[in-house]
């Protein structure tokens, strides 16, 4: 697990690009720990963060590294709220703070068995790190990416390859990614499960695998305060009873450990 | 910044947690031992020890508010067992500074095992009282009424030597007559302001539209979603209904209560409420505060407390 310093850390935003209905943030932090693929951070605009309409945002926000290159940790962004809304704005030359790498990522791949990497929506961002590392170590894997239309399918070009899935047609398959999944472990009962995305996404890529035994690492999203530990407000139920804290047992748990994703623990829909 | 004298303890400066909003085994593990290099408070403060294991409540259990959080974690911790036996000793191998382990519960006689039974470690430091708990006889909080806080607080005394802070709730008519009670009780100290009781509804696009959807059109979270709004009929947000409100909303709230509190009593008072850097400190210790923690703002930043200090004691020279 790779480990933040508990000091933020005042980042420089490098670009602030559009992809499809998302933007990239990219941001340069050429000493920062090198994240493991499904680690996050912690982030806030250094300036205007507060004090703007509603007083909002106030607290930071939880984002999965999308990735890491060439000195750079690139996020994936979706305006959703005031908090999302003020870092889509960031300029090249502004800055941010930024805590992390935080939480537990993806597991190692397994040797001989293909990696199917199911993202929904913006939630398709840690999948980008765990793509290129995989590709890195030589493991064969397939993305399977859904969104709503065309204009938000355009963020699979964060990844390689992707097979696509929208709910109104407009790219490839009209339906869900989860139709997508389907249909791949009919044909490679040996591949594992990788997922990010929705939580009803999420919780079908859950049931889905439950049914067929195939092992599944489900990447989380929680209303979180701090990101360590800290609030214990992201907490999510656990199979057997007792909660799980999303920023420190995850944000990636082994999907044996859930007996449903929690409505509220999933990527914006 | 001198040390500070609080209940026959010396500490290096005068910033402590609040309760409940650092879990110095997370931040250990999520930070390695830069934390001890730089553990940003004088003192520790334990999350609530209840005498058996609880759970929390479901989710939601955060609201951002305005210049704040609502939150409605629901007290879980491993039970005062599970506490000793497991928090205790890894907490005892690195933590570098006094451990106060604050405790809750509903009879006086509840309270007074918890009190006794962490009076017996060594690891413990102080003892602070969580009275934000209602009597299961009267349904109203320990802390809210001064004739039952001064009762609790006078029976759970004899079962300790150790300093005893009662921390007490802003939600009651005369905060400052609960501060003076809990002195006549025999509290070495009191501490304020705990959160303030608020609530949330749920955005109108979630659960409340949610719950006007027909069975069939819901789908599998229209169907939770519509489940949470039986329960909720007035489209609650948070998962226990009601929460706690802190952050920078809170700070003029607990400015006066402070000043209130410390204007009743001898003994020392705990100060907090919103506090994000060194002035806002301040306004507390000269309000009549000996010590101050910060909660919310830990949230965001870890280290805050390490700089809130710094920041006193560059004005104090």
């Amino acid at each position: 697990m790779s480990r933040a310093s508990p000091q933020r850390r005042l980042l420089r935003v490098t670009a602030n690009e559009p992809l499809g209905a998302y933007r990239l943030l990219r941001v340069a932090d050429p000493d920062g720990p090198r994240p493991d693929p499904g680690q996050f951070a912690m982030l806030a605009a250094a300036e205007r963060w507060g004090g703007g309409a509603d007083e909002r945002p106030y607290l930071a926000r939880a984002f999965s590294l999308a990735r890491v290159r060439d000195g750079e940790a690139h996020y994936l962004l979706e305006d959703v709220g005031p908090g999302t809304r003020r870092l889509c704005e960031l300029r090249p030359g502004e800055e941010l703070l930024a805590l992390g790498p935080l939480g537990r990522g993806f597991s190692a791949p397994h040797a001989d068995r293909r990696a199917l990497l199911v993202g929904g929506g913006v939630g398709i961002a840690p999948l980008a790190i765990l793509q290129d590392t995989l590709t890195a170590a030589g493991a064969a894997s397939t993305a399977l990416l859904g969104f709503r239309d065309d204009a938000h399918a355009a963020g699979a070009a964060l990844l390689s390859d992707a097979l696509l899935a929208t709910d109104d047609g407009s790219a490839g398959h009209a339906g869900l990614v989860t139709d997508l999944l389907a249909a791949e472990l009919e044909r490679d009962r040996h591949a594992v499960v990788y997922a990010c995305g929705p939580a009803p996404m999420l919780e079908a890529v859950r049931a889905l695998c439950a049914a067929r035994e195939t092992p599944a690492q489900l990447a989380l999203e929680a209303g979180m305060a701090c990101g360590f530990g800290a609030c214990y407000g992201c907490a999510v139920p656990a199979r057997g009873g007792g909660y799980l804290r999303v920023c420190v047992d995850g944000p990636v748990l082994d999907a044996a450990r859930l007996d449903r994703v929690d409505a509220h623990a999933g990527a914006p829909a | 910044m001198s040390p500070v004298e609080f209940c026959g303890m010396t500490l290096e400066h005068p910033v402590i947690n609040g309760s409940g909003t650092f879990d110095a085994i997370a931040a250990r593990h999520a930070f390695g031992e830069a934390l001890e290099q730089e553990f940003p408070f004088a003192a520790f403060v334990s999350k609530t020890i209840t005498l058996r294991a609880r759970e929390g409540n479901p989710s939601p259990r955060l609201w951002e508010a305005q210049a704040g959080l609502i939150n409605s974690i629901g007290l879980p911790n491993r039970g005062l067992e599970g506490y000793l036996a497991e928090d205790l000793p890894k907490l005892a191998q690195w933590l570098p500074v006094p451990l106060l382990t604050n405790v809750m519960g509903s009879t006086a006689a509840e309270i007074s095992e918890l009190v006794r039974t962490c009076d017996a470690r060594r690891e413990i430091a102080a003892i602070e009282l969580n009275v934000s708990c209602p009597n299961v006889q009267t349904g109203l909080d320990i802390g809210a009424d001064p004739h039952q806080l001064e009762a609790v607080v006078r029976a759970v005394r004899p079962h300790t030597r150790k300093p005893l802070i009662v921390k007490l709730t802003p939600n009651t008519a005369d905060v400052g007559a609960c501060a003076r009670a809990a002195q006549e009780g025999g509290a070495d100290a009191v501490s304020l302001i705990n959160t303030l009781r608020a609530m949330a509804l749920a955005p109108r696009t979630t659960a409340r539209r949610a719950a006007q959807l027909p069975a069939a059109a819901g789908g599998e979270v229209g169907a939770a979603e519509r489940d949470r709004a039986a329960v909720n009929p007035a489209g609650r947000w948070l998962g226990g209904g009601t929460g706690g409100l802190s952050g920078p909303a809170i700070r003029p709230v607990a400015l006066a209560q402070v000043a209130a509190a410390a204007a009743c009593v001898e003994i020392p008072v705990i100060g907090m409420g919103g506090v994000q850097c060194a002035e806002h400190a301040q306004d507390l210790l000269d309000a009549g505060a000996t010590l101050v923690a910060v909660g919310t703002e830990s949230f965001r930043e870890p280290l805050v407390g390490a700089r809130i200090a710094h920041g006193l004691a560059a004005r104090s020279t």
